[in-house]
């Protein structure tokens, strides 16, 4: 339903104002300023694009809802973003009103490249404010922007703004209320002139660039010049080799920190389960209700919980990396070696934090623009070895790894398993995506065509505002298809219930038994027994759920630790080493886990590639359990 | 336009044939020089939003690692990174090397 011509008929509520410029130019910085923490982020249908919405009440007594666009250099849309911002703004988007004004933001000491964006909003013949931002920059470098002969050559209101300081924005403020006056007054036929845009061509793109050229010689006393301290922080963090070791440093304090400042707040978390646990199990009778409420709803979401302080570590760090404008040199620096299996440099970071948990790993992809690129790397992040996966691991390492020292007493052989586990993962995923990129997801390799942004000290307003959105994207998930889907797996372990008298373990009468005990002779070619097939199903759930219903198949009453301790003992009699060696294979690679499956279905708005991964990485982790079962048989014997 | 790009041609320097420290003027653009799977006219126009356009003054600032790629290119006010396999497509008159 495209609605060009920009007249359109309001319906009741506050007028609504649009950010619109270049990446890095402040757009978030300046929304945060104008709505503080009355924002509110949620998706355009459709899309995996963010759709972030403010109110404020402007100095007039205007309230005014306030969106904030994901950035774009043109209105020639590349990416789903960057749709989503054409769209808005050309009033194409059913799900969105045309905004009333936009408000154009520009870094004042990069006008060269922003002002085109400028001049292609020009066009769509409605209100819109100028705010020449970074302003505080601007004058530390010297660079004398005139507002009023850039408002006059450009024939719009141009406010300066300093997005960061408190009272840096109350020119903007203003200006927002005449223009909402203005386009009041005019009411129902607002005199702005019809959109006069369209995709613009090379050679229009040339005209625009010689129009901010003239335009910058009226308005710029003197020219800005490069900004001189990022130019040597670079001089060292894009040196080749010292720029790699600092990265990678950083990326290891990153993963420390990930697990170690993580370990405290989830231990709390765990103990408050427990603790929650304990009381119902002790005030309230034995019933599905109780089983439902601790073991289903506690367990279950509880055991994706869990990850939240990892999870905000994890987007600390990059939020972090992001403001700072360090993101963009780490996808310079890994763009090469990347591209060697086809990925894009961007691809690093998903992927990095899919080895806390791969669900904020895949929503981390969305900085990926191109579409396939994209793809390619949510297929293999649940291959990076996630923190549930380490329970598992754990267990059956201590089960069946003797502690030896190998290679001279320099490592532990246990050690060294877990090592070759976590880097099975890497490779076989580095493996997959140079397949997947040669196959199904050839298609145009993605330009690196990015700005390195001027390096900025982050912002703990803007970091802490950062990081709430994306915790609680993160709860309300687990809060609603997490939670829903927890409760199916629950009532497929608990029903039907085991009859009077039962002997085996419940789980063994319920529909994951069942599903364990049909599973058993197509998993027996990979060396697992029925106990296994049957803690698969409930390990769906969340991975290391498993560990637990192997303690309840075994029929241990221990739990917790101890539980682990006996079980570990318990496991490395009853299992075969080829066994144990097959299980861990297994779980390097299966898709086991149905909150990644959930984020991957939502993500990339498709069944197929979430149903196609369950199927690849399961044949996959079938085809790699029968190989090292077989091997391993023929090896040491059953 | 084709006459320029014939000169450029002729000069045979690509932005993408420079090495760190190198400062040229942009003179043409040339898709042809290019390996891209982007539509026709596409690499062009992207190239010209971040900046890459006739008459501006570049100069390689960064090189990238394995083989010297991606460069990281001061264009104007800002910098910009990209491939050397996009950036051949930018045709330059070498100003200092
Ligand atoms: N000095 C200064 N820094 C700013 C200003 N506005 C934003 N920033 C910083 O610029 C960086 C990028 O801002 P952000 O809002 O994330 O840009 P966006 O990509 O347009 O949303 C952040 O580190 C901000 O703190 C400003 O007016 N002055
Ligand atoms: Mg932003």
């Amino acid at each position: 339903m495209p609605k060009d011509d920009g007249i359109s008929i309001r319906p009741a509520g506050p007028p609504r104002i649009a950010l619109v410029g270049n990446p890095n130019c402040g757009k978030t910085a300046l929304f945060n300023a104008l709505t503080g923490a009355r924002q509110k982020v949620a998706n355009y249908a459709g899309v995996t694009v963010e759709r972030k919405e403010g109110l404020f009440v402007s100095p007039g007594g205007t309230r005014v809802k306030v969106i904030d666009l994901p950035g774009t250099y043109s209105l020639r849309a590349r990416s789903p973003d960057e749709e989503v911002t054409r769209d808005v703004v050309l009033g194409r988007r059913a799900d969105e009103e045309v905004p009333e004004a936009i408000v154009c933001v520009v870094d004042a000491t990069r006008l060269r490249l922003n002002l085109r964006l400028v001049l292609e909003m020009k066009k769509l013949g409605r209100p819109v404010i100028l705010a020449l931002n970074m302003m505080d920059e601007a004058e530390s470098q010297g660079i004398a922007v005139d507002a009023a002969e850039l408002s006059a050559a450009l024939g719009m209101p141009v406010v300066p703004t300093v997005a960061i300081r408190k009272d840096g924005i109350q020119p903007l403020l203003d200006q927002i209320d005449r223009t909402l006056q203005v386009a009041k007054s005019e009411g129902l036929a607002p005199k702005s002139a019809p959109c006069g845009w369209s995709e613009p061509s090379a050679r229009d793109l040339r005209d625009y660039h010689v129009e901010v050229e003239t335009i910058l010689a009226q308005a710029v006393g003197r020219p800005s010049r490069p900004h001189l301290a990022t130019r040597r922080i670079d001089r060292v963090l894009l040196q080749p080799a010292a720029g790699l070791a600092i990265l990678l440093m950083l990326l290891f304090l990153m993963f420390q920190a990930v697990f170690s400042w993580a370990r405290l707040p989830m231990e709390l978390i765990d103990g408050g389960l427990s603790a929650v646990k304990a009381a119902i199990d002790a005030g309230m009778a034995d019933g599905p209700l109780k089983s439902l409420i601790t073991d289903g709803i506690i367990g279950g979401v509880g055991s994706v919980v869990i990850f939240l302080p990892q999870i905000l570590v994890l987007f600390l760090f990059i939020q972090i990396l992001e403001d700072s404008g360090y993101m963009a040199r780490a996808a310079f620096l890994l763009d090469k070696m990347m591209g060697g299996v086809g990925l894009h440099g961007r691809a690093f970071i998903p992927l990095l934090s899919s080895f806390a948990c791969a669900v904020p790993g895949i929503m981390a992809a969305r900085t990926i623009e191109n579409r396939t690129d994209r793809i390619a790397t949510i297929m293999i992040a649940p291959l990076m070895t996630c923190s549930a996966r380490l329970p598992v691991y754990t267990l059956i390492i201590a089960a069946f790894i003797p502690q030896r020292q190998v290679l001279g007493g320099w490592v532990g052989l246990p050690g060294l398993v877990l090592f070759a586990l976590y880097a099975a993962g890497i490779l076989s995923g580095l493996l997959i995506a140079f397949i997947l990129k040669r196959t199904v997801l050839t298609g145009a390799r993605e330009p690196l065509l990015m700005e390195l942004p001027a390096y900025r000290l982050p912002r703990p307003r803007n970091v802490l505002l950062g990081l709430y959105e994306r915790a609680r994207a993160f709860l309300v998930r687990a809060g609603t298809t997490i939670f829903a889907l927890m409760v199916v797996i629950w009532a497929l372990a608990s029903f039907p219930a085991a009859p009077e008298g039962a002997t085996l373990p419940a789980i063994d009468y319920s529909v994951a038994g069942m599903i364990g005990h049909f599973l058993e002779p197509l998993l027996a070619p990979i060396g697992f027994n029925w106990e296994i097939a049957v803690a698969l199903v409930p390990g769906m759930a969340a991975r290391e759920v498993a560990v637990g219903v192997l303690g309840t198949v075994y029929a241990l009453s221990d739990s917790g630790d101890a539980m682990r301790h006996s079980l570990a003992g318990l496991l490395a009699h009853s299992w075969s080493l080829p066994t144990a060696l097959s299980f861990l294979t297994w779980y390097v690679f299966a898709p086991q886990c149905i909150a990644t499956l959930s984020v991957v279905r939502r993500e990339l708005n498709s069944y197929w590639w979430p149903t196609a991964m369950f199927f690849g990485l399961t044949s996959l982790a079938y085809g790699a359990s029968f190989a090292t079962f077989r091997v391993a048989t023929a090896l040491i014997g059953e | 336009m084709r006459t320029e790009t014939e000169m450029a041609m002729s000069a045979g320097v690509s932005l993408g044939a420079l090495r760190k420290g190198a400062q040229a003027e942009i003179i043409a653009l040339d898709e042809s020089a290019a390996v891209t799977t982007l539509d026709v006219g596409e690499l062009e126009r992207r190239l010209i939003e971040m900046g890459l356009v006739e008459g501006a003054r570049i100069e390689i600032l960064h090189e990238g690692f394995p083989r010297r790629d991606p460069i990281a290119v001061l264009v104007g006010d800002s910098t910009i990174a990209l491939r050397r396999a996009e950036a051949n497509a930018v045709m330059v008159r070498r100003l200092k090397d």
